[in-house]
């Protein structure tokens, strides 16, 4: 979508400040999430002299990628006016399942690999099809699928971490990584930024992505315009699952083990990071970019805190305000008249 | 004896013991715009939706230039040419103008970037939607790039009626196209509706604002309870006398051959 000319098309000069900024967040939704993630960073390394260290930058990308992943399937459902509570469900029980099928299947890696994604797959399509053919609300399936996942993922592990040294190296190589200079880049942020490249393209560029908008903004329309929205929706959860369950293989490599106790916090991250990033809960409305400002503002409010010393209790106290000015900007921004 | 375009016979739907459509018949001939007008109830929307396969009739024959047809979905009534402007516009607010055109029917471009990476061909569907447009003389806009949601009520019905006009090679069903404009935006819909018969494509116009149906209808059919009440033409009929006839205030005349 032509942004520039739309902007250019917007500019009325006779706007007060506040009108004509609500025009320019209308047409640029991603400017207001770079604003927040710009100043966050200038504020906490004139805070903390370590927080802009290479070092420390690299950590805060290793902190963000599982959760940039998670967003960037939470962000296609959430772009057709769904949510996905079981993110952080399938993700895990992903990682899980791929980690005993090493050691207790003994699959060598790459088997493992594939058919833990294709684990992760099938929960996605389980939640579209609880959605489309059943017709439930996204919010009441899949809360029901994240306590499904999670119970089966406790049976699954007997409640037992994996360590990475009992697991083929595939599994953990997600964390390995590249030093450039002092900044490690590790193969997961890699293959998450590859993943965000991929769906920035495939949103804009083709059909498919038209119609997830077209469908979030709103599913009679669609439907009349032409579009299978059953079809749509079907496959934005499933691909949503297969990105879930990279995560899980990327959270293997950032763990070095796979434990079933985490993840908890990752349901509701990745809806923070879509939300942070701009996209519209009411759907139809923004964009992948967005979601990776997102999650990195998630990423570099919780480091930056806690080399401020904030105390953890506090980090989320902080998160949730964010959260909640984030949806007020939308609501107002969505007012916009033109 | 032209044979009619489209044309329903004996068309029924029941929602339950509720009668939507009860033995409609319909006849659209080439070239004409024929206006359908009824009370709340009357049936307009269910007959309208069974042409544009929307609906699945119980009962009843569609015929499209005199073979008969069946419509499963909105897709199957589209492929075979009949193009419909619902009164929801069904247009993506949030899409632009030529992405809007091209709903559902994106073209790719050619080659492996077409058929591996499936990219859409932008450029070239923005010169399409542009030509489009043009043709049918809303130059108004000035970029075809714009979302659909800065532009006027009138302007969205221009892209809802350019897409139709564009896409439909048989006919063109309009819903509602000027129930939610001003005076000066309804005038400007009527005139593109009849730009597009005069490109050649017949018009159903549901429309319950008499003024519009009677400056532009070549012929108006009645919707009572149901059925078809009658036909008529502006020439034949007023205004009242129409309404009278809807309401069943008057009795239909015996219906006329169209």
């Amino acid at each position: 979508m032509a942004t520039a000319s739309a902007t250019d098309f917007d500019v009325r000069r006779n706007d007060s400040f506040g009108l004509r900024l609500q025009h320019a967040l209308h047409a640029n939704p991603v400017l207001g999430p770079l604003a927040v993630l710009i100043v966050a960073i200038i504020a906490f390394s004139i805070v903390n002299g370590r927080f802009l260290t290479a070092t420390n930058l690299s950590l805060v990308l290793q902190q963000v990628t599982v959760i940039a992943v998670l967003a960037l399937g939470q962000t296609l459902i959430i772009l057709t006016a769904g949510i996905d509570l079981s993110a952080g469900a399938i993700a895990v029980f992903s990682s899980i399942l791929m980690a005993n099928f090493c050691t207790k299947a003994g699959m060598p890696g790459i088997i493992a690999l594939v058919l833990g994604l294709a684990c992760g797959t099938a929960m996605g399509a389980a939640n579209g099809f609880l959605v489309t053919r059943i017709k439930l609300p996204p919010f009441i399936v899949t809360l029901g699928t994240l306590t499904i996942f999670f119970s089966l993922n406790s049976v699954v592990s007997n409640s037992e971490t994996v360590r990475g040294t009992d697991m083929p190296g595939l599994m953990t190589w997600t964390g390995n990584s590249i030093p450039i200079g002092n900044f490690r880049l590790t193969y997961g942020s890699i293959i998450m930024l590859l993943l965000f490249a991929y769906f920035y393209y495939a949103l804009g560029r083709t059909a498919w992505g038209k119609h997830v908008y077209a469908t979030g903004d709103d599913v009679e329309s669609a439907r009349l315009a032409g579009i299978r929205t059953s079809r749509v929706l079907f496959s934005v959860y499933t691909v949503a699952g297969l990105l879930y369950a990279v995560g899980g293989w990327i959270l293997i490599g950032r763990l070095a083990s796979a434990s079933p106790n985490v993840g908890v916090e990752y349901n509701l991250d990745s809806i923070t990071a879509v939300v942070l990033g701009g996209t519209s809960l009411f759907g139809g409305r923004g964009s992948v970019i967005g979601t990776l400002i997102g999650a990195l503002i998630v990423g570099v409010f919780r480091n930056g805190l806690q080399l401020g010393g904030v105390e953890v209790v506090w980090q989320g106290f902080a998160i949730g305000l964010l959260v909640l000015v984030a949806v007020s900007l939308d609501q107002w921004i969505r007012k916009v008249k033109t | 004896m032209t044979t009619p375009v489209l044309q329903a016979k004996g068309l029924t739907k029941r929602y339950g013991r509720v009668v939507a459509i009860d033995g409609s018949d319909l006849e659209l001939y080439p070239g004409e715009i024929l206006a359908v007008i009824g009370d709340n109830g009357a049936g307009k929307s269910s007959l309208i939706k069974a042409l544009s396969g929307a609906l699945i009739p119980d009962q009843g024959e569609i015929f499209l230039d005199g073979k008969q047809v069946h419509f499963r979905t909105p897709m199957d009534a589209r492929s075979a040419g009949i193009e419909t402007v619902y009164q929801t516009l069904a247009v993506a607010p949030g899409l632009d103008i030529a992405d809007n055109l091209f709903l559902g029917r994106e073209e790719r471009k050619p080659g492996v970037l077409g058929s591996v990476f499936r990219m859409l061909d932008r450029g070239h569907m923005r010169a399409e939607a542009k030509r489009h447009m043009s043709e049918l003389g809303v130059a108004t806009l000035q970029n075809i790039g714009q979302a659909v949601e800065s532009l006027s009520g009138g302007q969205r019905q221009a892209v809802a009626v350019a897409r139709s006009a564009a896409f439909g090679s048989k006919v063109v069903i309009l819903d509602e196209p000027t129930a939610a404009l001003g005076v000066k935006e309804g005038n400007r819909v009527l005139q593109l509706i009849r730009d597009v018969r005069d490109r050649g494509l017949p018009v159903i116009l549901i429309s319950h604002n008499m003024p519009h149906v009677f400056e532009v209808a070549d012929r108006i059919h009645i919707q009572r309870l149901g059925r078809r009440a009658t036909v008529i033409t502006p020439k034949s009929h007023s205004m009242s006398e129409a309404v009278a006839i809807m309401t069943g205030a008057a009795e239909p005349p015996p219906e006329a051959a169209a």
